[in-house]
């Protein structure tokens, strides 16, 4: 026997169909039957093992003596009538397919857009016309599979994963003889050297990323805020005096002097300043952050600034209550108390929000008197408990 | 020997009268609040006075004969001004008869008349913030893109970027601002009712205002170009109409496809 | 005539070069089952293919870029105001094209259609026992799908730069950020230096629009080629046995199925995206950094994510000047990880507690493995806690229920409710058990009463037709555990010994629980497993329990 076995396709071996219909024993229990068509015939004979024998094509007949084939799939469904009454059916719903098909079209060079109203109309004659053409399509397909194409219930015969012994031994044996010759066993020093070969090559990509970004530094460490830097009431970016923001309970974001459109740098600089009235809030004399306590000579005439990053995972947190004093951080509501140092007091943030040293300049506008003590925003390694 | 000498519904007629004597004259006595047309040329103190009266009404209760508050119960109202009254009752929250953790907006239970006659009468006893004018709330030349840029800074977070509302802490809400007329958004950003910071007109100006007003009625008014808006609750309410009526509707489609053909009576 | 005539010249014409006509027969006699739920995986290759569609569409109009333009577009109430050019191009689809809108709302809606559709056939594959021998490879390129999707899914809708997706990415950010050794480098490497930069929205263009959908194409090619080769599983019934597959052939009949499909998908999209708004990006305004909006959500598909980061109590460590922020990463890692992992080593944690390393072709029925059905519950109950809490906001609002209330809630209920969820159904799954049992013994009832001679009543039943027969008995017996045999030997096999075997033996008599049926017996026990039960099923009604169990 010749060691070259005939390959096809999906390697998949031909699938023998068998008809059930005549393999099921009659039901006399009186119980309806579930299958419609009703006579069936057995049609190719039993399932052999190997597919194969030399001479003979695939289909089992040879040149000289041709197999008549039986036919597997009845050439139309049992009852002819419905199927009348359903290709009707279906006729219809291509036929209404292609109408809505063509108001799509019309339906796109009729209705403009450039408004919001327009574009409401424009996007219902649109989706309506399409998805009634695919609705329609759908729905005459279905009707046609299920009505029109006689019902069948064929068997194909799985064939176990693991492949037969003799073509694993044949495999076996043709790598082997390839290891053999490619000399990739028996020569370790090409083997090695091939191996160490790749190593930078596989390294190679990863170390092209580098320049992705630059490295952290110190970067998340600080602040644009300096000395002497003005606080901008965000929006018409204008300077602030402590007695226009003068009504208890008022709240507003404030951005630093000369960065109001850097994002870069308001994703860590803007702040909030809140108003309380006399002896809401828990000041500390020292001159740094203390648990619990906001530290009054960073403060203006009871007006107190916090970072409105949140220290979480840096969603801005500016939800003020003012009744309860409490700063809300809308994304996983960490909650911070603004009269007690902007300290934790629910949700899943681990520090309090930076305070930011205040001051009034020459003028009498609110200046921050320098950077943040501490770095603002999500906690990172390297963060620490610097201050 | 009496027995007929009285109509069967005399006794009704004494109670029902007595009844009608009794109102009226408790009416009259007290002044309660029917509907007092308002009279045109009303002079200041006499707006002052029918405040007073009301407010002794519907409101001493809880606020204090004097408007001076009652500690854990309702707040001083001296220096509130006419701005905060005719948000709190023009809206309906105020008079708030279940003291829950906020009051809601209702119907109002006083006309306008009578709202601006409080009004007087709280400004009257210790100034704050004043009605705004027809002026300040015109939505004409108004800067709806400017008014987003602050709305999304200082009210988004806690109403919504849609104005939808959100909830806040220990069963307080920001209510949606749907119904509010521009007066009222004006007068909420000026006097801080309840839980909202206090915006006041130095801090944002009424230009800036009406600019936010204009954003906030744009919005809530414009169509929902794409469809129903779902209550423009965002991705939530999308994911539960992806799994309850797109993938539903592919379930019942794939259960019509592979349904097994009930025979024919022809069969 | 006509049909020879076209096979006779284009067919020839292919032949002669292909050599296609016995692996076409093959391929077009190939036999695929049918069964509902197996087209749940169609819905979500044909959701694909609806993406490539319009986001090739999509792709035609959008600017990947962060320049800061002013708008100047037909949305008026935006006129004037700075945005990104990625906003202001959306907003431009959204506005000022023609069906621009429609296929940004098929795209998103298709998009979500997609997760929840692999959701839906991953929970299919899982509950049949699908992903057993030989079919593990293919489950775990499913897994990865899955990542896939939903990282795919993120990049997209962070793409037209709003506010809502923007908070979006600066969770992600903070996130990668509190990493410990590499967050900061990882953040920085990402976003091109420090947050939010200019890089990353062409860089999650470039991700969203080639890296990934070519990685898509192929793994669904091999998912599809796999199921081919392997031919899919079939649920048990009459003829069906596990080495057979019982249907129709795809010529003709599953490829109109298919088709049909394919049209009810687009469809459904397409009419979702008529009716109902989705992603209205000119209502969220374009993002910055200092904004935020009251109820902000990912897609529902990240909901778990952001339930997580919800959940967790604030916990941090500061050791020698470095921080563990396990607040962030303990969310962000640990329930993905139990989730996807616990989903990939699954079918080789099943096989090596149960020894089973037959070839598995039949469906199980979810009843008829207990332990499995009740894991998979567990865990689906551990994700929707997950996913409850990532609205908690929305919750409170809605349903007046105070915030921090719910918040409180979820901590105990994501351990409480996946314990007592898996208690319950695998009770459940033993009674379903116990019925089929009583079934296939006993047989229906019908409905009829007689009355015996000696005064009882019984209620006839009449034995189960064979459609229905097939489809209720269990069609192979259960595996034995290694070692053991029918007479009860005591010697454990080699590989139930020491503690990992006594672990093993232990977790096998847990994962092999069932109910007898016919004799079968569970763990080996022989036909008295669970046997007393069934004998008290035989008395028959107004019988007293001495009677002898000696009806039909």
């Amino acid at each position: 026997m010749s060691d070259v076995t005939p390959r096809h396709g999906h390697g998949d071996n031909e699938p023998e169909n068998q008809a059930l219909g005549s393999q099921r024993s009659g039901a006399d229990d009186g119980s309806a039957e579930p299958e419609g068509a009703p006579h069936r015939v057995i049609g190719t004979p039993s399932p052999a093992q190997s597919r194969m024998l030399l001479g003979e094509t695939s289909t089992g007949s040879t040149a000289d003596s041709p197999v008549v084939r039986e036919r597997e799939l009845p050439a139309d469904p049992a009852d002819l009538v419905d199927a009348k009454r359903a290709e009707r059916i279906v006729a219809a719903c291509f036929i209404l397919a292609m109408l809505a098909g063509f108001g799509f079209i019309a339906a796109y060079v009729i209705f403009g857009v450039h408004s919001v109203t327009k574009v409401w109309h424009s996007n219902l004659a649109l989706g309506l016309t399409m998805g009634l053409t695919f609705l329609l399509l759908g729905a005459g397909a279905t009707i046609w599979v299920r009505r029109l194409m006689p019902d069948v219930e064929l068997s194909e015969q799985r064939h176990p994963m693991r492949s037969p012994e003799a073509d694993r031994d044949a495999f076996v044996e043709t790598f082997e003889e390839g290891a053999d010759a490619s000399q990739f066993v028996k020569r370790p020093i090409l083997r090695r050297t091939l191996i160490a070969a790749t190593v930078p090559v596989a390294l190679a990509p990863v170390v092209l990323l580098r320049d992705l970004g630059p490295l952290p530094g110190t970067k998340l460490d600080h602040t644009v805020w300096r000395p002497g830097m003005r606080l901008l009431n965000y929006g018409a970016n204008t300077p602030i005096r402590p007695g226009d923001f003068s009504s208890p309970g008022g709240m507003i974001t404030v951005v630093p002097d000369g960065f109001q459109d850097d994002f870069n740098a308001l994703a860590k600089a803007a702040c909030i300043i809140i108003k309380f009235a006399p002896g809401q809030v828990l000041y500390t004399p020292q001159s740094h952050p203390v648990d619990g306590f906001t530290v009054q000579n960073w403060t203006v005439d009871n007006i107190v600034c916090y970072s409105k990053i949140c220290t979480h995972v840096g969603c801005p947190a500016a939800l003020y209550e003012q009744t309860t004093h409490h700063i809300l951080c809308p994304c996983h509501q960490s909650t911070f108390d603004a009269a007690r140092g902007a300290q934790v007091i629910f949700g899943p943030a681990t520090r309090a929000l930076p305070q930011l040293p205040m001051t009034v300049d020459a003028e009498g506008f609110l200046v921050a008197r320098g950077d943040f003590t501490e770095p603002v925003g999500p906690s990172f390694w390297e963060r620490g408990n610097s201050s | 020997m009496t027995a007929r000498r009285r109509h069967p519904l005399a006794g009704y007629a004494v109670v029902l009268t007595g009844l009608l004597l009794a109102g009226v004259g408790y009416a009259v006595v007290t002044g309660a609040g029917a509907a007092s047309a308002s009279a045109p040329g009303i002079t200041a103190s006499a707006q002052i006075s029918q405040g007073r009266q009301i407010f002794n009404e519907e409101c001493a209760t809880c606020h204090g004969m004097f408007a001076q508050g009652t500690p854990g119960v309702a707040p001083s109202l001296i220096g509130a001004g006419a701005a905060a009254v005719d948000f709190q009752v023009g809206t309906g929250r105020m008079p708030c008869k279940e003291l829950d953790a906020e009051c809601v907006r209702k119907p109002p239970q006083l006309n306008t008349q009578q709202i601006h006659a409080v009004a007087a009468y709280i400004e009257s006893l210790g100034g704050g913030p004043r009605i705004p004018s027809a002026l300040q709330v015109s939505q004409v030349g108004a800067n709806a893109g400017f008014g987003q840029q602050l709305f999304v800074a200082d009210c988004a977070q806690c109403h919504n970027f849609d104005g939808a509302g959100g909830a806040l802490t220990y069963g307080k809400f920001a209510p949606p601002l749907t119904q509010a007329t521009p007066t009222q958004i004006f007068e909420a950003m000026l006097t801080g009712p309840e839980a909202m910071p206090v915006f006041n007109n130095t801090t944002i100006t009424p230009k800036e205002k009406r600019d936010i007003i204009a954003y906030i009625v744009q919005t809530t008014q414009e169509p929902n170009p794409g469809g129903f808006s779902l209550g423009r609750v965002g991705p939530v309410t999308e994911g539960l109409v992806a799994f309850l009526g797109l993938l539903l509707f592919m379930v019942f489609a794939a259960m019509w496809i592979t349904a097994k053909h009930r025979k024919t009576p022809n069969e | 005539m006509s049909v020879d005539k076209a096979l006779g010249s284009t067919g020839n014409w292919l032949d002669e070069r292909f050599h296609g006509a016995k692996g076409f027969r093959t391929l077009f006699k190939k036999i695929f089952p049918d069964h509902w739920t197996f087209l749940l995986g169609e819905i979500a290759l044909y959701s694909f293919i609806i993406l490539l569609l319009t986001g090739t569409f999509l792709a035609l109009f959008f600017k990947p870029s962060m320049t800061d333009v002013v708008y100047h577009g037909s949305y008026l109430k935006l006129d004037g105001v700075h945005m990104s050019e990625a906003y202001a191009s959306t907003l431009n689809i959204s506005f000022d094209g023609r069906g621009g809108l429609l296929m940004r709302q098929i795209h998103h809606w298709a998009a979500d259609l997609f997760v929840a559709a692999i959701m839906a056939h991953m929970i299919r594959i899982f509950f049949t026992g699908a992903y057993r021998k030989p079919r593990e490879v293919n489950w775990l390129i499913g897994i990865v799908l899955f990542t896939l999707a939903l990282l795919e899914g993120l990049f997209g809708y962070s793409l037209p730069d709003d506010l809502l997706s923007g908070a979006g990415l600066r969770i992600t950010q903070g996130v990668l950020q509190s990493i410990p050794v590499v967050g900061t480098y990882l953040s920085f490497f990402l976003f091109g230096g420090e947050y939010p930069g200019t890089d990353i929205i062409p860089r999650m263009y470039i991700l969203h629009v080639l890296l990934i959908p070519g990685i898509f194409l192929a793994l669904i090619g091999a998912h599809l080629f796999i199921m081919f080769h392997q031919k899919h599983t079939q649920m048990p019934g009459k003829g069906r046995t596990n080495e057979n597959v019982v249907g129709a052939p795809t010529y003709p009949y599953f490829m109109a199925k298919t088709g049909a499909f394919f049209f009810f998908t687009f469809a459904a999209v397409a009419l979702a995206s008529t009716f109902a708004q989705i992603n209205p990006i000119w209502l969220y305004g374009p993002y910055n950094p200092l904004a935020i909006s009251a109820g902000s959500q990912p897609d529902f598909y990240m909901g778990f994510l952001e339930g997580s980061l919800r959940m967790m109590p604030a916990w941090q460590w500061v050791v020698f000047g470095h921080t563990f922020a396990f607040n962030v990463f303990i969310p962000a890692l640990v329930p993905l990880g139990i989730v996807l992992t616990g989903a990939a080593l699954w079918p080789f944690l099943e096989q090596w507690i149960t020894g089973d390393r037959r070839e598995h072709h039949l469906n199980d029925r979810p009843r008829n493995a207990p332990t499995r059905t009740a894991l998979g519950i567990a865990m689906i109950s551990f994700y929707g806690v997950l996913w409850l809490e990532g609205a908690n906001d929305v919750l409170a609002d809605h349903f007046d229920v105070p915030l921090y209330t719910i918040t409180e809630i979820s901590r105990v209920a994501i351990f409480a409710v996946p314990i007592v969820a898996y208690f319950i159904t695998k009770r459940v799954c033993l009674g379903l058990q116990h019925k089929d049992a009583h079934l296939l013994e006993h047989g229906v009832e019908t409905g009829i009463i007689r009355q015996l001679p000696s005064g009882e009543f019984i209620e006839e039943t009449r034995p189960l037709d064979e459609e229905m027969h097939a489809k209720i008995a269990r069609p192979e017996p259960l595996p034995l555990p290694p070692g053991e045999t029918d007479t009860g030997a005591e010697v454990p096999a080699p590989g139930m010994r020491g503690g990992l075997g006594r672990v093993r033996t232990r977790l096998n008599k847990i994962v092999t629980e069932s109910v007898q049926v016919n004799g079968h017996g569970a763990n080996g026990h022989g036909p008295n497993g669970h046997g007393a039960h069934a004998d008290e099923d035989h008395a028959a009604i107004g019988a007293s329990a001495e009677e002898p169990p000696d009806h039909h």
